[in-house]
């Protein structure tokens, strides 16, 4: 609990330094949460399956990122190509999950560590796909992603087709309405799932594997399926956060998505093995609350808009080591100690 | 009629014959005890019975097993459950997490169909709490327990677990038989007492019940048959109204033991003590010491046995401070520090761990810097000065370690080969020679003929003897093998509950040690 009150508090003091109009700041609030909210609910599923937090989740980023770069090689926009790219993704981010799956199965009590070096590994795959085969094995019609010399796409790929196709389906202002609705309607449906069968069996896998087992849960097949569902959010989430932004860093876009959605989610006081939709709203909120006021704050204070970059960049990692250190702390109290026999 | 035969079970894992020709049945609605040492089966033969992976994956089991009548050869838990055979376990096999409810229906939890299972399937029905909830009620006020339904069972006390586990298992409503593995092992008397009426009342709803224990008094009040297996062998099988608790208690220890003792009088034991222990406690999980004392004579061997989880391995563990540990340790009118292993090798005290290719060996490393190491380190022998430098002596070691190969016969193509490679007994030997390189003046030696087999046993047994004789070495030596601590032990300390339960000296009967290992006291023993 003492985690989110420390971002409120230093959020608010950053705040007030900042000067800034507190309507300007809910807006890009919003914004921001319609944005993000999904991808922080990716986390969730494999953190109540005992896997702990799934940096693999990039690799649904890069699903993600897949699909869209399908829909605009054949130059599909608007709403129909925002559908079209969740379609597509979905089958893609459940292969990847189950591969993920399957190799933290092999990983056991290792899964984040794992999941992390999974996601750099995939990248310089996805690196070679796109910079190297693409233009030259990979057909790709739409000339204007390519660089110059005809092989590898650019660095940025433009999504102007889908941009805002589903924050402003439903037209309201600035305000991405849609996105919200169906951003609630993934965290219900969440919320449902872990009160159905399947999802009992992942908190029995999540609290004691070796009791699931002799109990006859299927603990491997569990485990797999909290990844694949978690890798699927992560793409959908991936695109609707793209959609919103309307450019796509090729090569970069999915990198920090992992980290700063675990840090979201840390900083709403989720631990290792401890998290729930109130936690990842909580945390979405505090943590760009923090992303919008820091460098303006820095600015303000130090004449440096520098030092309130780089204090993100401190509490996005720090958050995490922080929230790591604390989950060994508290294993390390639960043994019987000397002055219990 | 028999509501369970199993006929001539033989299993074998790798070459090691774990259980021989073991023949059980139980009738229906019968309480059928079954007693044996660490080691004898027991639970060889449970995971047998109930299907467990590791029985397949070592190649299967000979013999056959019939259960109701119909031939029975569960190849997974699951399948033994569908049968109607639960178990409750010795450990726990509740979540601490979940509720007492959600412990209960664990994955038999009861479900309703809702919209989206319709489209995908059984698994995503919505779980139906309240129908859950009346299930666990049944099942509890079976026991007579009127504990809330829906507390979280971290927390409760331990009696409450063993309850829970078994309204879980009579919740299964097929349940015929019932297996307890140790289940008042952790319980109160007071909370035993409770346990006992309440699978009293199982047998009376005809429930067939198989009870192992090592609290021969329970297995005697409660049982109406009993077998004993010893070594992988059925030693009996009676009715319990037929055999006294001595009787029991001997047949389970009993072994014809070739005596190669020596008389008394040519020990050498003072009635100084080396070793003083007082309320000692070690934090070594699943061995804990739990306020402990203890007084060694100076130039005697002492013995400790017990039963596996009593804590006799924690007392070495803790008297190196291996493990937290508190309480006073005086050697020779000193206090020695605790939790400073490095001040215990200088106090002249050696230690060999049961945990010999773990924390005794080097395994990569040659016979003869697994000899020398520990006293390099610590009394910075085998070292040559240049400059500076301290450098290790090869030469020194070398000649120090062929002469220590020829004295303990350690068979090996020579001082460099690795550790590894060399049989159980001469590892055990390559420990040997390390520790007394350290001149102790008091040796531990934890299991020293686990996993060496029987012609080595004796010769590592014969060179502690020899040790003790000629250096005047005190020895203490824990085993779970109370056959070899009555062979070259002066005294033998049963370690029951992390204390001392009684000494006993070596020929005392079987009966005495049965009883002090099964926790009664010593004089009910001696009387």
């Amino acid at each position: 609990m003492i985690v989110p009150i420390i971002f409120l508090i230093l959020g608010v003091v950053g705040f007030l330094f900042t000067g800034l109009p507190l309507k300007f700041l809910m807006d890009e609030m919003v914004i921001r949460l319609a944005r993000n909210l999904v991808l922080v609910l990716s986390l969730i599923i494999p953190v109540i399956t005992g896997m702990g937090l799934n940096f693999g989740i990039v690799l649904g980023a890069m699903a993600g990122q897949i699909a869209l770069i399908i829909i605009t090689n054949y130059s599909i926009g608007g709403g129909l190509g925002f559908l079209l790219s969740i379609i597509i993704s979905t089958p893609i981010a459940i292969l990847f999950g189950f591969l993920v799956g399957r190799v933290l199965n092999k990983a056991k009590g290792k899964e984040m560590i794992t999941s992390m070096i999974l996601g750099f590994f995939a990248n310089g795959v996805y690196q070679l796909i796109f910079l190297v085969f693409a233009g030259s094995i990979i057909p790709i019609k739409n000339k204007s992603l390519l660089l110059s010399s005809g092989v590898g796409l650019k660095n940025t790929v433009d999504l102007a087709g889908i941009t805002y196709s589903l924050d402003r389906l439903i037209p309201f202002g600035k305000y991405p309405i849609a996105t919200l609705l169906v951003t609630l309607l993934l965290y219900l449906s969440v919320n449902y799932f872990l009160k159905t069968k399947l999802g009992q069996n992942m908190r029995a896998v999540g609290q004691d594997m070796h009791i699931a087992e002799v109990s006859g849960i299927n603990v491997d097949k569990t485990r797999i399926t909290a990844i694949i569902i978690s890798t699927v959010l992560a793409a959908w989430g991936q695109i609707i956060f793209l959609q919103n932004i309307g450019t796509m860093n090729t090569y970069g876009s999915h990198e920090q998505v992992g980290l700063f959605a675990v840090a979201s989610l840390l900083v709403g006081g989720a631990t290792v093995d401890k998290a729930s939709w109130k936690e990842a709203l909580i945390g979405t909120f505090l943590f760009h609350f923090l992303f919008i006021v820091s460098p303006l704050a820095g600015q303000n204070l130090m004449n440096n808009a520098q030092i309130g970059e780089y204090f993100r960049v401190f509490v996005a990692y720090g958050v995490i080591g922080l929230a790591l250190l604390l989950h060994a702390w508290e294993k390390d109290k639960s043994k019987t100690s000397l002055s219990d026999i | 009629m028999d509501l369970l035969q199993m006929k001539n079970i033989t299993k074998l894992y790798t070459e090691n014959r774990v259980l021989n020709q073991v023949s059980l049945s139980i009738k229906e609605g019968e309480i059928h005890g079954l007693v044996g040492e660490n080691g004898a089966g027991k639970s060889t033969l449970m995971n047998i019975l109930f299907g467990m992976p590791v029985i397949h994956s070592t190649g299967g089991f000979e013999g056959e097993m019939l259960f109701n009548g119909r031939s029975f050869l569960p190849k997974s838990p699951e399948e033994a459950m569908n049968l109607g055979i639960g178990m409750v376990h010795q450990e726990f096999m509740l979540i601490p997490g979940f509720t007492i409810t959600e412990n209960i229906k664990l994955n038999r939890e009861k479900t309703k169909p809702t919209f989206v299972s319709k489209i995908f399937g059984e698994r995503l029905e919505k779980l139906d709490l309240n129908a859950m909830a009346k299930d666990a009620r049944k099942s509890l006020d079976k026991l007579n327990m009127s504990i809330d339904e829906y507390l979280p069972v971290a927390g409760l006390p331990v009696g409450y677990m063993q309850f829970i586990e078994i309204a879980r298992e009579i919740d299964k409503s097929k349940l015929k038989l019932l297996i307890l593995d140790e289940p008042t092992a952790v319980l109160a008397e007071t909370e035993a007492a409770q346990f006992l009426d309440i699978i009293n009342k199982l047998s009376e709803m005809g429930i067939s019940i198989l009870f192992i224990s090592h609290r021969l008094d329970e297995i005697k009040k409660i049982t109406d048959s009993i077998t004993i297996l010893r070594d992988g062998e059925v030693v009996k099988t009676i009715e319990t109204s037929e055999i006294s608790i001595a009787d029991m208690a001997g047949l389970m220890v009993g072994r014809n033991i070739e005596m190669i003792r020596k008389k008394k009088n040519e020990r050498n034991a003072g009635d100084e003590y080396i070793l003083e222990i007082k309320d000692f406690k070690v934090n070594m999980p699943g061995e804990r010491v739990k306020g402990l004392d203890l007084k060694v004579r100076k130039g005697e061997i002492l013995g400790l046995g017990g039963l596996a989880g009593q804590g006799k391995i924690g007392i070495a563990n803790g008297i190196m401070g291996l493990y937290e540990t508190s309480g006073t340790i005086i050697k020779n009118g000193n206090k020695l520090p605790l939790n400073n292993p490095r001040e215990i090798l200088h106090s002249s005290i050696a230690f060999l761990s049961e945990d010999r290719r773990g924390v005794g060996l080097l395994l990569d490393d040659s016979i003869e810097f697994n000899i020398g190491f520990s006293s390099l380190e610590v009394q910075n022998k085998f070292l040559k000065k240049i400059g500076p430098l301290n450098l290790i002596d090869e030469k020194k070691i070398r000649e120090y370690a062929l002469k220590m190969i020829e004295e303990l016969d350690i068979r090996c193509t020579g001082p460099k080969q690795h550790t590894r490679y060399l049989s159980g007994g001469n590892q055990q030997k390559v420990c040997i020679a390390r520790a007394l390189t350290l001149e102790p003046d008091l040796l531990l030696i934890s299991e020293p003929t686990r996993g060496i087999d029987i012609g080595a046993k004796k010769l590592v047994l014969d060179t502690l003897v020899k040790l003790n004789k000629k250096l005047n070495m005190t020895v203490i030596i824990t085993s779970s093998e109370l056959g070899e601590l009555r062979q070259v032990s002066d005294r033998i300390a049963i370690i029951y509950n992390g204390k001392v339960g009684g000494i006993l000296p070596p020929d005392a009967s079987d009966e005495q040690f049965g009883l002090l290992m099964a926790g009664e006291s010593l004089d009910k023993v001696v009387n």
